[in-house]
């Protein structure tokens, strides 16, 4: 079986700096595999070019197999890769519902004179579109404020909407770029419990960057350290947390 | 205390100011300038004008306070939307369309063809709305595709002899065809940028349409542009098939207006019809989607381009239409009415109506038409009255006359 996703060789320059130096990482269906690393080390750097918001400027990228290095962001999400940011972008004037609705954009019925005419076929789209959108509400325990505009949730709530209308797009790999960040511990078990339940009932894997080691260590199937745009050394949690290469890039030299 | 002491300064600058400025005079006497005293007749108007400054500085605080409170009531109103109460508004359309329907047959003549300007405004008004209101994509040479409408229609006719009715939805598809045309290479600038490259664009058009002189008769324009027909019924006072004639009546110039009145009352309900489904469809909720947050909209395979590019040439189309009807009514068009001053008066109309809201688009329009047809008596004075108006209410409402919640789709529990 080929992987789901493989990335080697992945070098991204921004004139003579080097941000992304040679990074290899693989993963197979239904693995939630971390990148970590410390603060500007390129994690995000890697997201970008992953999900085309950067051409990367070397290396391959294959998603099922199919070359994706250098195609254009939206055409990326639309095989089924789709990401979060650092920094929540919601669509904060819009409601909760809408914003579940826009991700289903390329599954809804976007035809023109059947939306004008309000055909059955248009009409069940978009019934079908509000049972989806419905389900991840439900999920993401957000039914309540269905109607209330995205910018007025708290905090907790915008990431766990985030990530809801992501999966509303029904992607394969979900990647998701520090989705702890902000959260208290409480809120950081229950993200901890949803990635796993994304995981085991909606089928998708996840590729992660976060900071917050128990997160991290707790639900990844394998790890990626990078330090300074190169990769520092992979493998299952119990591994990169022995390694010394990573403790010394962590914590400073002894 | 401290008022009367900054008034009195505020006074005593204007004179020093003013007195220089008006006071004296260079006159030339012989080869040389002489320092004129002219203080002697200026002086009243000196006074005067150091009084109301005086006064102003003083009362300035009392002056400022109701619009003030005018700017801050005014702040959160906005108009609801059909959802939100559809049987009230639902009745209120009919009520409002069947008072729209009967006015003409009492109103005057000249306020019939003024409304039928607004109505062509009103549409213009909606069309750009698309653009600058819902997609967020600032258009400034929309004329371009306004006059593209025109032209298609009074060229079609001219040359291949086509009547009103083929050429209306020609020229709205050949308006969208220029939208496309230009949307393609330019909607991937942002901001400023397009804003410029779409001025650059409405110049293009009008001065192509003045130069080429063989084709659209140049600054001469096209003249004797028939009137729609009524099935083929025209309402003119001799021909074949005439209106009066077919129903047994006497003529009536009247008539005519009356139904250029009613055709651009259809027009514009249709596209107040079209555009709201539009904001209901998968389409319009992208376009909300992208002016917030392009980056997001990529994320999650929205293709921006494709999007703006959609927004743009219905917008376009919009204005083919309403440059159809409008080459129909005048019945002579030149490139003189497609200058850059319109463009900019049907964004002033969106942005003045409250960007996005329909109604606020309708409502705009009414007061730039009828604004300056009201105040013709003060003449040169006009465009500046027309110009301190848009600075106060961009001062006390800068969310426009009308803001309206966007139809929000709601959860049924």
């Amino acid at each position: 079986m080929t992987d789901l996703l493989a990335v080697s060789g992945l070098t991204m320059r921004f004139g003579g700096l080097v941000a992304v130096d040679q990074v290899a990482l693989t993963m197979k269906e239904r693995q939630i595999v971390s990148v970590i690393g410390p603060n500007g080390a390129g994690k995000t750097t890697i997201f970008n070019c992953l999900s085309g918001f950067y051409k990367p400027s070397g290396g391959t990228v294959h998603f099922r197999g199919q070359a994706i290095q250098g195609l254009p962001g939206h055409k990326i999400a639309r095989l089924g890769m789709v990401r979060t940011f650092q920094h929540v972008r919601l669509f904060k004037e819009m409601t909760v519902l809408e914003n579940l609705l826009v991700a289903q954009h390329r599954l809804l019925n976007t035809n023109f004179i059947a939306g004008l005419l309000k055909t059955p076929g248009f009409r069940r789209a978009e019934k079908e579109g509000l049972e989806r959108a419905h389900y991840w509400l439900e999920k993401v325990r957000l039914t309540e404020f269905a109607n209330r505009t995205a910018g007025n949730l708290a905090y907790g709530q915008q990431r766990r909407l985030e990530i809801a209308r992501c999966m509303a797009s029904r992607p394969e790999l979900l990647m998701l770029d520090e989705p702890a960040a902000g959260l208290n511990p409480n809120e950081t078990d229950e993200l901890d419990r949803l990635i796993c339940d994304l995981r085991d009932n909606d089928g998708v894997s996840v590729l992660l960057i976060e900071h917050d080691m128990k997160l991290v260590m707790g639900i990844s199937d394998h790890i990626y350290v990078v330090n300074q745009g190169r990769p520092l050394a992979d493998g299952t949690p119990g591994q990169v947390q022995n390694n010394a290469e990573v403790i010394k890039a962590y914590l400073g030299e002894a | 205390m401290n008022n009367i002491k900054s008034a009195l300064i505020a006074a005593g600058l204007f004179l020093i100011l003013a007195g220089w400025l008006m006071g004296f005079r260079l006159e030339t006497a012989g080869t040389r300038l002489v320092v004129g005293n002219r203080l002697d007749t200026a002086w009243e108007w000196l006074a005067l004008g150091g009084g109301l400054v005086f006064l102003a500085q003083l009362f300035h605080a009392q002056v400022t306070r109701p619009f003030k409170l005018l700017a801050e009531r005014g702040g959160s109103f906005a108009l609801p939307a059909p959802e939100e109460k559809p049987m009230l508004f639902r009745l209120l359309t009919l009520l409002v369309l069947a008072g729209l329907i009967i006015w003409p047959f009492i109103g005057s003549r000249g306020a019939v063809d003024l409304a039928t300007l607004t109505l062509i405004y009103v549409m213009l008004g909606l069309g750009l709305n698309v653009v600058v209101g819902l997609a967020g994509l600032l258009d400034l040479g929309y004329v371009a595709f306004y006059a593209v409408g025109a032209y298609s229609y009074a060229l079609l006719n001219a040359y291949l002899g086509f009547d009103f009715w083929t050429c209306l939805p020609i020229a709205g598809g050949l308006a969208a065809l220029f939208g496309f045309l230009l949307g393609f290479p330019v909607l991937r600038l942002r901001g400023d940028y397009l804003a410029i490259v779409t001025l650059g664009f409405g110049e293009i058009i009008r001065i192509l349409l003045n130069n080429m002189t063989e084709l659209t008769g140049g600054p001469n324009g096209i003249a004797g542009i028939p009137k729609p027909t009524l099935f083929g019924l025209a309402f003119e006072r001799k021909g074949d098939s005439l209106f009066h004639e077919f129903f047994n009546i006497s003529y009536n110039s009247g008539y005519k207006v009356i139904f250029l009145y009613l055709l651009a009352l259809g027009l514009v309900v249709f596209t107040i019809f079209i555009i709201n489904r539009l904001l209901r469809m998968p389409l319009g909720r992208a376009w909300e989607a992208l002016r917030e947050d392009e980056i997001a909209c990529r994320s999650l395979g929205l293709n921006p381009t494709l999007i703006k590019l959609t927004a743009f040439t219905i917008g376009a189309a919009f204005a083919g239409f309403a440059g159809s009807f409008f080459a129909a009514r005048q019945g002579f068009i030149s490139p003189e009415s497609f200058v850059f001053i319109e463009s900019a008066i049907i964004l002033a109309i969106v942005v003045l109506g409250g960007m996005g809201s329909q109604i606020g688009v309708v409502l705009a329009a009414i007061v730039m038409t009828i604004l300056p047809e009201l105040t013709r008596e003060f003449n040169e004075y006009r465009m500046l009255l027309f110009g301190l108006l848009m600075v106060l209410m961009m001062i006390w409402r800068p969310q426009g006359l009308l803001p309206m919640h966007r139809p929000h789709m709601e959860m049924k529990s």
